[in-house]
């Protein structure tokens, strides 16, 4: 196989690609100085990282949400599905088949559930009952949904607002989902009953993901596949299983690990010997 | 002791000694406060999507106006000119998106506030450069609107209603229901709603902020148009119009800037207060006149007490 044929494999097996993207905030704040990551057909991505390492950043840079935030990416390419798609509109874009869900869920408070479910479906042109069949469908994975579905968004509970906004974007036809933070602010239990459903719609109806989250362990748990993110550059990447076991991973982002440690003042030692940020 | 009486019982014995002029006053007040709440509507639809505060409303109900004498002027029936005035109505909402919104996309309210001044400058030139700047008879007739009145008897007195004003009432009424229809049951009315309830979220599950901008500009216009053709009627098609689309202020202001069912109700108790407000208090105690700032004093209640108005959120100070 030549050099060429190769690659030509290997993109058509990769859904998403990110290649050493920077993006600036106000056309002065640096916030990913090179970030590179790829989704393959069918899997889910986890992106890792604390608080204002870039996650959203990234997920909103591909959905090219960023402009609405007064940032934009500098340099590097985003590809999906083969087209380079950084120069699109998000309307565009979700015609394409990639939608974001936003961090924070937020739905449209004043409209009902259904109603917001609809107006995921705002860039299909496939007809009226295709709608409705998806829209059933959508209420089969998220039974809760159905129950509500009068209720006014505002007024549900944040379990199922979740649910909601991941609805919402169901109804687009998707075949990538970026979804932020679905772990913000709610119970463990729903946490685990909102992933399995992720893992239910990647496997059954072949949806990739690509999910940034600061819960780490839940996070490795479902994703195939994880970036670490670290101010702005990723600074590890592997396969769920290895990172799980990583035991930089495990000290920092897991809260297991680092056994020895004493005191406090080790911990703080240690953290300054990070390997991977030398 | 003497102007308390004059205050708190006279009126109210007037009121009751004379219902016809009760009635009619009530009637008047009911009028005019629908085509308040008409100005006021297109305020509120363009606030509501797009966070702009259009100060170009009150010269584009009279452009509108202007478009539609104009055209009919040249010999075009006047159903037809209805129509081609939409069109150009369409059209103008296409530029601003094109022109204003989206270069300006993003910039702090004020700039965009400050570029629907232009806007309205830019109207009230092109109008006087196409249509000429003197004051022109709106075409009632034409429209089919009825011009006659009726009279009816009440306990001894009577009270007159033009024909024209049930027609206003009506009228307005009816694009209510349909814009409330449209607002509720089509896609791009739920998308619409969405937008104004987050402009993020919208953008994020595909909905096009230009095409619902279009869309609300266009609707703005509209209500600019209905309500340009029912105020005209009762006076002329002249740039003196566009002071109507100050008293819609207060109107906002007491209903809330982001509230469509605020802005009907406000123009309504606008309407009535300023009427009844100048015949049974302001013309004994003060003279009279009290139309042109009655609104206005109520506006300025509101700010100091109830800044979000009667039903919006609390939004104001985005201004």
């Amino acid at each position: 196989m030549s050099v060429a044929e190769n690659l030509k494999s290997e993109t058509a097996e990769t859904i998403l690609s990110v290649n050493n993207i920077e993006v600036i905030y106000n056309h002065v704040i640096l916030v990913l100085k090179g970030v590179s990551l790829t989704v393959p057909k069918g899997g889910i991505v986890a992106l890792l990282g604390a608080n204002g390492a870039g996650k959203t950043t990234t997920l909103r840079a591909v959905s090219n949400l960023l402009r609405g935030e007064r940032g934009e990416v500098t340099k590097g390419n985003i590809i999906f599905n083969d087209d380079e798609i950084q120069d699109l509109t998000p309307n565009e874009l979700v015609r394409r088949g990639c939608i974001q869900v936003m961090e924070g869920r937020h739905c449209f408070g004043h409209l009902s559930i259904e109603e917001n479910l609809m107006t995921g479906a705002y860039t299909r042109k496939d007809g009226a009952a295709a709608v409705r069949d998806h829209l059933d469908l959508v209420y089969q994975y998220f039974p809760r949904l159905k129950e509500r579905r009068k209720s006014q968004a505002g007024y549900t509970s944040g379990g199922e607002q979740q649910m909601c906004a991941i609805g919402r974007a169901l109804m687009s036809k998707p075949s990538m989902i970026l979804l932020d933070e679905p772990s913000m602010g709610l119970a463990p239990q729903l946490v685990e009953e909102i992933f399995e459903i992720v893992r239910d719609l990647n496997q059954k109806e072949n949806v990739s993901f690509l999910l940034a989250e600061q819960n780490t362990n839940i996070a490795l748990k479902y994703a195939t596949y994880g970036y670490i993110l670290e101010s702005g550059r990723i600074v590890m990447d592997g396969d769920a299983k290895e990172l799980r076991e990583n035991e930089d991973v495990k000290e920092f982002y897991l809260g297991t690990g680092g056994e020895g440690r004493k005191s406090f003042k080790d911990v703080k030692h240690y953290r300054r010997r990070k390997r991977w940020l030398a | 002791m003497e102007l308390l009486k004059q205050i708190f019982i006279e009126p109210f014995e007037t009121m009751y000694a004379l219902p016809d002029l009760l009635l009619q006053t009530l009637w008047e007040g009911f009028v005019s406060g629908t085509l308040y709440s008409l100005i006021a509507l297109g305020f509120v639809l363009i606030f509501k999507a797009s966070g702009v505060f259009n100060f170009a409303q009150g010269i584009m109900v009279v452009f509108a106006a202007l478009c539609l004498v104009g055209i009919h002027a040249l010999g075009v029936p006047a159903y037809l000119a209805l129509i081609l005035t939409l069109g150009v109505m369409a059209l103008l909402a296409m530029s601003v998106v094109q022109f204003v919104m989206k270069p300006l996309v993003n910039q702090p309210d004020i700039i965009l506030f400050m570029s629907t001044i232009g806007i309205t400058f830019i109207l009230i030139a092109g109008g006087q450069i196409i249509f000429g700047g003197e004051p022109k008879a709106m075409i009632t007739e034409e429209l089919g609107l009825p011009t006659g009145s009726s009279v009816l008897e009440v306990s001894g007195g009577i009270v007159i209603f033009q024909h024209i004003d049930i027609a206003a009432a009506i009228i307005a009424a009816i694009l209510i229901a349909g814009l409330a229809l449209f607002f509720n049951k089509t896609k791009i009315g739920r998308a619409l709603r969405a937008v104004a309830d987050d402009h993020q979220a919208a953008l994020s599950v595909g909905i096009s902020l230009e095409q619902i901008w279009v869309v609300v500009w266009f609707a703005a216009g509209v209500v600019a148009l209905t309500a340009g053709i029912l105020w005209a009627a009762k006076s002329d098609v002249s740039f003196a119009l566009q002071v109507i689309a100050l008293k819609a202020l207060p109107v906002l202001v007491l209903g809330g800037f982001t509230s469509i069912p605020g802005a009907i109700i406000g123009g309504l108790i606008i309407g009535f207060g300023e009427k009844l407000f100048d015949l049974y208090w302001g013309v004994p105690l003060l003279g009279g006149g009290t139309e042109s700032w009655f609104a206005f004093i109520i506006a300025l209640l509101f700010l100091l007490y109830r800044p979000e108005g009667l039903f919006g959120e609390k939004l104001i100070e985005r201004i």
